[in-house]
């Protein structure tokens, strides 16, 4: 690991000027915000990332749940993935958000893991992870030997041909179904993002992997008034039974009448270079009767552009099945 | 029924027994290899190459140099000379990858030791390895994964002995093939396996100008001392290593790594204490891994379900220079009754690090593809694969034209159909069901060479009362501190906590690798006649010393019984503390040598001496997730006395463990660009988690097997493992109907 300075931030806006002065947010800043630092630690440890300095966000006071006046819930960007799994009120109204954080990593990561480093989890590719390997990501330009290499566990759709690093977040997911509002202070002011937004497609730039820009600190998330009566679940797919990243997954929010969806907020992990909100899907289900094969058709539209490699076509019919199930079981809940 | 029952003597052979070394692992104070330090100790980290194929142009060292801390980085022209280890007698001078590190310039697989940074904090010396700039000529890799043998001679040199390909060969198999009326031609692929102990490999390597003493993480001081002193050119004497615990080996620490020599070197040449440890990473590149195989079997049967004819044809993978020999052939010609038979091995050269044993080694891949053979020979006869085995079960020894010292297979099978409940399995596929899920059941034979390695012992009675026992064997993590003490105290009668077992130390009488499921079996002869030696010369001092109870006695009127000497003819209130009989003579100890002899390789042995079992598997299938579970597994195990049920049983539980993963997990792929383990981490080479684990019921028939030892104990560390895969793909073909021929068996397999 290569060496570093460590300050303490006591207050957002100091934290925020220091890191406005860094030139990027994005893959190789050489100043980073550090909370739980389960991602980012490790990836210094293989000289992924290399910053010459890290602010510990941790005394700033951001990690408290708090409900909000419009009837919604503000998560502080340092709340332990634990505690958020396990608050009594996600629980109660966002359960799919306690679903998903629960089945991913181990208990000893998600007592560390925060919200904010979470929506920042950086790809398992391996070739990402490993410098003596090239990787467009990691080194624009250098190339990507997973397209025809080792991609079993890699993205099928949203992918580039520069890029097709899945996001291996799972609260991401959830949230992404939940349509949560990231809370962002800048060097310019504050500004909220919808989650759909904050994430971007790799496209020819797959260095860039979210809207932060240098000195861009998240505050909190802000999920909605939670949709009363909704049918939430969460289901992933993965070779083992547990400590794995998703094969497929998928974070479902539904509302049905009458034995008809009036609302269906569907998102997909595992499978997406982003965390993978799919309006095709939702769009087949809504007005139409719940039922499984309208579930089946709703899982294909989400999948049709997903673009297969060497090692991971099966991911297509396997994210297919899992979302069809998770419908059938969310019905029926 | 021969269950294991509680001794209802003292005897501590065949008792539970918790681990004698449990307290100080459980309190932190068990000090494992990279817990040593010394003053002045230096840290070592090599340099890899990030090629698989070709040779190094340009090594570029002058930055990493420089860096404060460093105290020196070595490469083949700066380290001194190493030599090559050669096989010597009785098991020693083994290793799998021959060539000493730096030997020459060329690369044959990623990740080769190419350059070592030593410097005074781990930190730095990783950071002047990073700084070490290294240009190659580079040619692709061949990691090609489908094998065929190599053009090579029908007699091949291998890491143990000149083997003949054509390894046994009975009748006219190909005919008898070709005749049969039930015929079956399948070929099975196991992946590249990676042992991946808990305990990371590492070496602190001390040279005082003379000696050289070395602390590592092995399953063999007494090879390791060979070894070395061949590579360093010293005389055996001069060389110590020091092994007290291992968090496990799975055959990746038997022989010694080119890690080693290194950290030996850079001691020799700084005169500084040097310590180096793997990284998890170099964990999948340069110590050892199962070798991927191709296995061919063709079986031909009557109508009515009796082997007319076996073929098995496997290759498997070696490095570019290594020959390890991956011996699945090992039981096929003995394990069924068949007049023809024909098992021939090749192999493929790849460049990839050397392959080596793991758990198992030959066995499990090879019983893998050989019973699951039996299984679709058996679903194309219509028959029970269990009644399958028994009316194929041999009398002899088919291959050895010899007596099987102890088998109790067919025991093994009817013991294992009633704890499972077999009966009750429906044979079309998909057809049984549990709470919504399809249920597959499958079951398969296993079988593990027993044998000896030599080995030595000492065994010493002491005026306090207590017994030291000492062999230069290892525990690595299975229990063999605590069989030690439970031989010890089987012989004298001193209870477990009065018994000092020492191991781990080549200054002490050299014992066996701990492999092969050996380790056991080997030490038995050598401790009780340790024993016996000590007791005779407690016995000399109790007939001989003036004003013992016993002067005048004659030796053999004597017995020693619970720490106490008796006379033979009188009850047992006469018996006197062997303690009082030393310090009433002012002896401070009386001390025994014991040794046993191999059996190993014996060419003509007497008895065909092997362990037996079976395993029953239950998967959970749903097929609208894809989602594929082992739920319950019953293993039965003939491997003659159980010293220690408790860990005898933590072995078998372990093994199916590991087994589920070779089945449903575990693989080492190489990325086809270059050469490298491209999952070389444990987040991506999927290892069974603890959720994974099924409900596991272990039983052991208990018939001792006197011809390998006086307990009559074979060992059990391997033969958990063997054919657990087979009952698994069994299983899931049951469940799904999707016949797996390549492991492991993965979801876009059974997504069809």
């Amino acid at each position: 690991m290569k060496s570093f300075e460590f300050t303490r931030a006591d207050d957002a806006a100091g934290a925020v000027t220091i890191a406005a002065k860094e030139k990027t947010a994005q893959q190789g800043a050489n100043i980073r915000f550090i909370a739980g630092g389960t991602t980012l630690v490790d990836l210094m440890k293989l000289s992924v990332e290399t910053p010459g300095q890290l602010i510990d966000i941790n005394r700033l006071a951001l990690d408290k749940i708090e409900p909000t006046r419009g009837g919604g819930l503000k998560i502080g960007a340092t709340v332990r993935n634990a505690d958020l799994a396990n608050d009594a009120t996600v629980k109660r109204d966002y359960s799919v958000l306690s679903q998903a954080i629960l089945q991913g990593a181990s208990a000893q990561l998600r007592n560390m893991a925060t919200t904010a480093g979470n929506l920042l989890q950086r790809t398992r590719c391996v070739y990402f992870r490993d410098p003596a390997m090239p990787c467009n990501k990691r080194e624009p330009g250098s190339g990507c030997p997973a397209i025809t290499g080792h991609n079993r566990m890699l993205a099928v759709l949203g992918t580039s041909e520069q890029c097709i690093a899945t996001n291996p977040s799972d609260m991401c997911v959830a949230m992404a179904a939940l349509e949560a509002t990231i809370h962002i202070q800048g060097p310019n002011g504050s500004r909220a993002i919808p989650i759909a937004d904050f994430h971007l497609l790799p496209g020819a730039t797959p260095h860039r992997e979210t809207v932060l820009e240098p000195g861009d600190l998240i505050t909190h998330v802000e999920l909605p008034s939670p949709k009363v009566g909704s049918k939430q679940l969460y289901l992933k797919l993965r070779d083992r039974a547990s400590y794995e990243f998703a094969l497929a997954s998928a974070a479902v929010v539904l509302e049905i009448a009458n034995g008809s969806v009036t609302s269906a907020r569907i998102a997909l992990g595992g499978v997406g270079t982003k965390p993978w909100r799919s309006p095709e899907a939702e769009s087949a289900l809504v007005g139409q009767p719940a039922n499984a094969s309208n579930f089946r058709k709703a899982a294909e539209a989400a999948m049709r552009d997903a673009k297969p490699r060497s090692e991971n076509g099966f991911k297509v019919e396997l994210a297919r099945r899992c979302l069809t199930h998770a419908l059938e079981t969310a019905a029926k809940s | 029924m021969a269950a294991i029952q509680e001794s209802s003597t003292n005897s501590p052979i065949g008792k539970r027994t918790p681990r004698v070394d449990g307290p100080l692992k459980v309190t932190g104070k068990a000090k494992y290899t990279s817990d040593f330090h010394f003053p002045g100790l230096l840290y070592a980290v090599p340099v890899e190459a990030t090629i698989a194929n070709g040779r190094i142009i340009k090594l570029d060292t002058a930055r990493a140099e420089k860096m404060p801390g460093v105290s020196a980085i070595f490469h083949r022209e700066n380290i001194g000379k190493i030599s090559r280890a050669v096989l010597g007698e009785g098991f020693e001078g083994i290793t799998d990858e021959r060539r000493p590190p730096f030997e020459d310039d060329v690369i044959r697989y990623y990740g080769q030791y190419v350059a070592l940074a030593v410097a005074s904090t781990f930190e730095t010396a990783k950071a002047a390895a990073d700084a070490v700039r290294v240009e190659y000529s580079k040619e692709k890799p061949n990691v090609d994964t489908h094998l065929k043998a190599d053009d090579e001679p029908q007699t091949v040199a291998t890491t143990f002995a000149t083997l003949k390909r054509v390894q046994s060969e009975r009748g006219d198999a190909d005919e008898a093939f070709q005749k049969a009326p039930v015929k079956l031609d399948e070929t099975y692929v196991t992946p590249a396996e990676t042992q991946n102990p808990l305990e990371l490999h590492s070496t602190t390597a001390i040279w005082d100008g003379t000696t050289l003493t070395l602390y590592e993480s092995s399953q063999g001081v007494v090879n390791l001392q060979t070894v070395l002193a061949q590579m360093f050119g010293l005389p055996k004497e001069n060389v110590r290593v020091i092994t007290k615990f291992v968090g496990s080996g799975f055959g990746s620490k038997l022989f010694p790594w080119t890690h080693c020599p290194l950290a030996a070197a850079a001691a020799r040449k700084l005169g500084k204490p040097v310590k180096l440890v793997v990284s998890r990473k170099m964990m999948f590149q340069t110590v050892g891994h199962r070798p991927r195989t191709q296995q061919r079997v063709r079986l031909g049967a009557t109508d009515d379900g009796k082997l007319v004819s076996l073929q098995h044809d496997y290759v498997y993978t070696t490095s570019m220079l290594d020959i390890h020999h991956e011996d699945c052939g090992e039981t096929t010609a003995f394990h069924y009754s068949v007049p023809n038979l024909h098992v021939e091995f090749g192999r493929a050269k790849r460049n990839i690090g050397a392959t080596a044993d793991m758990r198992g080694p030959g066995a499990v891949p090879g019983m893998y593809a050989t019973e699951a053979a039996m299984n679709e020979m058996a679903d194309l006869l219509k028959l029970d694969p269990v009644k399958f085995r028994v009316l194929n079960e041999p009398k002899i020894d088919e291959s050895l034209g010899v007596p099987f010292s102890s088998r109790h297979l067919l025991e093994c099978l009817e013991l294992g159909t009633e704890k499972f409940g077999w009966s009750r399995r429906k044979p079309e596929t998909g057809s049984m069901k549990r709470d919504g899920l399809t249920l597959g059941w499958g079951m398969a034979s296993c079988a593990w060479i027993a044998a000896r390695f030599p080995a030595e012992a000492n065994v010493q009675l002491r005026d306090d009362g207590t017994v030291r026992v000492a062999c230069a064997t290892q525990d690595i993590g299975t229990g063999t501190y605590t069989i030690l003490a439970q031989l010890a105290a089987e012989k004298t009668g001193v209870p477990l906590d009065k018994v000092e077992a020492v191991l781990g130390d080549t200054l002490l009488p050299a014992g066996p690798l701990s492999g092969g499921s050996m380790a056991t079996g080997s030490v038995v002869p050598a401790v009780f006649s340790a024993a016996d030696h000590a007791i005779a010369a407690l016995m000399g001092i109790a007939t001989k010393t003036p004003g013992s109870p016993f002067e005048k006695r004659k030796s053999d009127e004597l017995t020693l019984r619970d720490g106490k000497v008796f006379l033979k003819e009188k009850d047992s209130a006469a018996g006197v503390p062997f303690a009082d009989l030393l310090k009433r003579a002012n002896v401070r100890l009386v001390t025994g040598n014991g040794k046993g002899e191999a059996t190993f390789g014996d060419p003509k042995p007497k008895f065909s001496m092997h362990s037996y079992g079976c395993h029953f598997v239950e998967v959970t299938w749903q097929p609208e997730i894809a989602r594929l579970r082992v739920s319950r597994v019953v293993t039965v195990i003939d491997a003659g006395r159980i010293i220690n049920p408790l860990a005898g049983r933590n072995q078998i539980e372990g093994a199916v463990v590991m087994g589920l993963g070779m089945a449903l997990f575990e693989q080492t792929a190489y990325d086809p660009q270059n050469g490298a383990p491209i999952n070389a981490s444990l987040a991506d080479y999927i290892v069974t988690v603890n959720a994974d684990a099924p409900q596991i019921d272990v039983h052991f028939l208990d018939y001792p097997d006197k011809e390998l030892n006086e307990v009559g104990a074979r060992g059990i560390g391997e033969i958990g493992l063997a054919g657990i895969a087979a009952a698994i793909t069994a299983a899931v073909h049951h469940a799904t109907g999707v016949r797996v021929r390549e492991l492991p068996v993965r979801i876009e397999d059974l997504l069809a």
